[in-house]
């Protein structure tokens, strides 16, 4: 390989890397945020109370902002395929090609009409089928997240076809679509997309309160965000868990990455800290917790945990990710899972205990808002895009440790990259870096300054209204 | 012309060929109009910019998902010409990625910001247009010219560049003819009857090209008897195009009526100068290069997609109907309520 081709490969991975990210963000937004609108357009059908449909208003102009997002930097993707990894196609396309199409026919069409009537067709169409309308749009996000992740989870545990003239043939679809590693990393993905409205809901609600914002919408909101994080996040660290041992099962090189586990041991410790260093195959400044690793991943105390060194081969050959990049990256997601874990227990129980001392006062409520410290609340704030953080950090852990392959033990990346000159790709990829940097700029400010509006009351919500129990709708006033 | 259909190798590729042109069919027929909108946007007033996003609000999302299908396509059915064409086009479809990705955003950004940032995002939306329709009409000039890269295929595509965009602003008129009323409406005829010439001469310049370019497309037109059961494709486009500009100059009719005809004039047109170049290319996929047979995907692969979008496609085509009814009528500024 000569140096041009690895300057195209190594320029062709970062675009990619920066289109995917740029691109997963929105998604891990609309998947859930379309069932949170859901919930909120199904408690106003069920209540009439109209702080319910505040909420849907204030939210679905995030979400209609994150959709168009999603779509133009998910067109982006959908080409870079050809602009810049024509092999791939090329080689698994029978298989990878047929997902890709349903992902498109039975999801994205499916939102993208929909969001039309979602976001435009309240007064003109009756309520049942804007609520129709709602749920479609949420399963469409869904649907198309199932496919995605099905070609992706293929990608790394790939089964149910065979190689015939460098040229991959399907011969069990089932086992294709139900391929090992699925179902865990669907699960795992759905969650963190909760996860990251969760804290994006009760983030920029916690703004809002800051702000002075007292309307009963606010609270709402507050409560079900907290809640979406305080529920979920023990169940994706059990998720997490699951996966990793599905992970251990078929890619021990990226499991022995994200440990630091150099040495094939029995009773391997688990690495808090340290810095992987791949030339001395060793870990500086190490921290570590005695067979804890081994414990985590096999539930026992002394078992066998293979190492790195196992997967390079006699002549020299690293058939290993590289090791710093998975090692931190893991640590980031976890480390942001913690700090989720402990923050939304601690709002729970802080809102919980205000509404044990204020029983009797506002019976019917299991949690009251005023009994968040302000400290507390603070810290919310920049907690709302934390969801974004673990969810790339889960994902540059998942991705990169498969490198040196691209579809596991089948094609490697660098088989798949398009022979552009380096220059071209550079030249493009500083382009998409700037527009990518500068809408991500302006999306944040957007919501800060939607939140801002809002909190000032010229959002045209429920303030101050008294419990209506079953309020008629008043005539509802223009969102923008 | 017509495949073996006995033959799943046969008529599979054929098959994904037909349902790959319909798709970027619909998507330059519907995605089109709302660029044109788009391209035909400064030209506005603030007050009537804001009936002119309203009129394809709820459309474009679904819009651009033809584009997605139609790349999809030939991603999955044709993945060697994918590779050839996207690689060889590498620079215009960046553009076209760059200007999809900032009318777009623009599009939800301008209705969101703060008043004085509302002008950026406009001069973004219109940007973002243009540099899409051209981009698009520069992937077809070189296309037609067989994916050479000289410096006369390159002024071939800056022609076929420019026509694009004058057609998209040209069907866009005609969107606004039939969602618009009043004053903008008289402007949109005024658009339409100005824009019209690039629609004549962007298909003049593709079917005196094309012959010209490649023998094999020469002789598929030109000679008897074929250019007798041809002869009706030029004869409905001109008459379409003396009809269109007929009406162009009486509209809007009393009463509004038949708002709806340019529109649907114009679609016929697109669809005609569409199947004379799809004829052109038959059974190419890369033009003089690869044919449909010989790029096409596993069969058995097909044939998995094929049984997928002989049910989906209906259904989508049915809910793009039932969107399209529920907002049918005059534009308004669009509301969340």
């Amino acid at each position: 390989m000569d140096m041009e081709t690895l300057d195209t490969l190594l320029l062709s991975r970062i675009q990619f890397a920066a289109n995917i990210s740029f691109h997963i963000l929105f998604p891990t937004i609309t998947i859930a945020l379309g069932w949170v609108l859901f919930f909120f357009r199904l408690r106003f059908a069920q209540t009439g109370d109209e702080k319910w449909m505040a909420a849907y208003r204030f939210w679905v102009k995030v979400f209609a902002l994150s959709f168009a997002m999603g779509v133009v930097s998910g067109i982006t993707m959908s080409f870079q395929f050809g602009t810049n990894w024509p092999g791939f196609m090329e080689t698994v396309g029978n298989i990878a090609g047929p997902l890709l199409a349903y992902e498109v026919l039975t999801a994205f069409f499916l939102e993208a009409v929909f969001i039309g009537i979602m976001l435009f067709g309240f007064s003109r169409v009756p309520g049942w089928l804007h609520m129709l309308a709602t749920f479609l749009v949420a399963f469409g996000t869904t649907m198309s997240a199932f496919w995605i992740i099905v070609l992706n989870s293929w990608m790394h545990t790939p089964q149910g076809f065979e190689m015939i003239d460098g040229q991959a043939f399907a011969t069990d679809w089932w086992a294709i679509i139900f391929n090992p590693s699925m179902p865990y990393r669907f699960a795992h993905m759905m969650l963190a997309s909760f996860l990251t409205v969760g804290f994006l809901v009760a983030g920029v609600s916690a703004f809002r309160w800051l702000l002075g914002d007292r309307s009963r919408e606010v609270r709402a909101m507050l409560k079900t965000g907290v809640s979406i994080g305080a529920l979920l996040i023990p169940l994706q660290i059990f998720m997490g868990d699951l996966h990793g041992l599905n992970t251990k099962e078929y890619q021990p090189a990226k499991v022995a990455a994200m440990e630091g586990l150099w040495e094939t041991q029995a009773g391997a410790p688990l690495v808090l800290f340290g810095i992987p260093d791949e030339e001395a195959r060793t870990n500086h400044m190490a921290l570590e917790i005695p067979g804890l690793a081994s414990f985590i991943l096999t539930h026992e105390w002394d078992g066998e945990l293979t190492g790195l060194n196992d997967f390079v081969t006699e002549a020299g050959e690293v058939l290993h990710p590289p090791v710093a990049p998975v090692f931190w990256s893991f640590r980031v997601m976890v480390g942001t899972g913690v700090a989720m874990l402990l923050l939304s227990w601690a709002a729970v129980f802080f809102m919980w205990r205000r509404r044990q001392l204020h029983e009797g006062r506002i019976t019917g409520h299991w949690f009251a808002v005023e009994g968040l410290p302000k400290p507390l609340l603070w810290a919310l704030v920049p907690m709302a895009f934390s969801g974004w953080v673990a969810t790339l950090a889960g994902w540059y852990t998942t991705e990169i440790g498969r490198q040196p392959w691209l579809v596991q033990g089948v094609m490697t990346t660098e088989m798949a990259v398009a022979d552009v000159p380096a220059p071209m790709v550079m030249g493009t990829l500083v382009t998409y870096l700037a527009i990518y940097a500068a809408l991500l700029f302006a999306y944040v400010g957007v919501i800060a300054y939607l939140a801002r509006k809002a909190a000032r009351g010229e959002d045209g919500r429920a303030i101050g209204m008294p419990h209506p129990g079953k309020a008629q709708v008043a005539a509802l006033s223009p969102a923008e | 012309m017509l495949p073996d259909f006995a033959n799943p190798a046969d008529w599979l590729p054929w098959a994904f060929a037909s349902l790959m042109g319909l798709s970027i069919l619909v998507y330059v027929v519907l995605d089109g109009f709302d660029l044109g909108v788009g391209i035909l946007f400064p030209l506005a007033e603030p007050a009537e910019q804001d009936r002119m996003i309203g009129s394809i609000g709820p459309f474009w999302d679904a819009n651009e998902t033809w584009l997605v299908l139609a790349v999809g396509l030939l991603l999955v059915a044709f993945p060697q010409a994918h590779g050839m064409i996207l690689t060889a086009l590498y620079l215009p479809v960046f553009v076209m990625l760059v200007g999809l990705i900032l009318r777009g955003v623009a599009f939800e950004f301008r209705a969101k910001a703060r008043d004085h940032h509302k002008r950026l995002w406009n001069r973004l939306f219109f940007t973002g247009s243009l540099m899409t329709a051209l981009a698009q009409g520069f992937m077809l000039g070189l296309y037609i010219m067989g994916l050479e890269q000289t410096a006369a295929t390159y002024a071939f595509a800056t022609l076929t560049a420019v026509f694009l965009a004058v057609g998209y602003s040209f069907i866009g008129s005609a969107w606004l003819i039939h969602k618009t009323e009043g004053a903008l409406q008289w402007k949109a005829v005024r658009w339409g009857r100005e824009s019209l010439w690039g629609v004549i001469l962007g298909i003049g310049a593709v079917s005196l090209a094309t012959p010209l370019v490649s023998p094999r497309i020469f002789d598929k037109w030109l000679t008897v008897p074929e250019v007798f059961y041809l002869a009706p494709l030029p004869i409905l486009s001109g008459l379409l195009i003396l009809w269109l500009w007929k009406m162009l100059r009486e509209m809007p009719f009393p009463e509004d009526r038949r708002s709806w005809l340019p529109f649907a004039a114009a679609t016929a047109l697109f669809t005609l100068a569409y199947l004379g170049m799809a004829y052109s290319f038959y059974p190419y996929v890369v033009p003089e290069q690869l044919t449909i047979h010989e790029a096409a995907a596993a069969p058995e692969s097909l044939m998995i997609i094929l049984v997928g979008a002989c049910i989906v496609v209906p259904v989508i085509l049915g809910y793009s109907v039932l969107a399209y009814t529920i907002f049918r009528g005059k534009a308004t500024e669009l509301r969340y309520d």
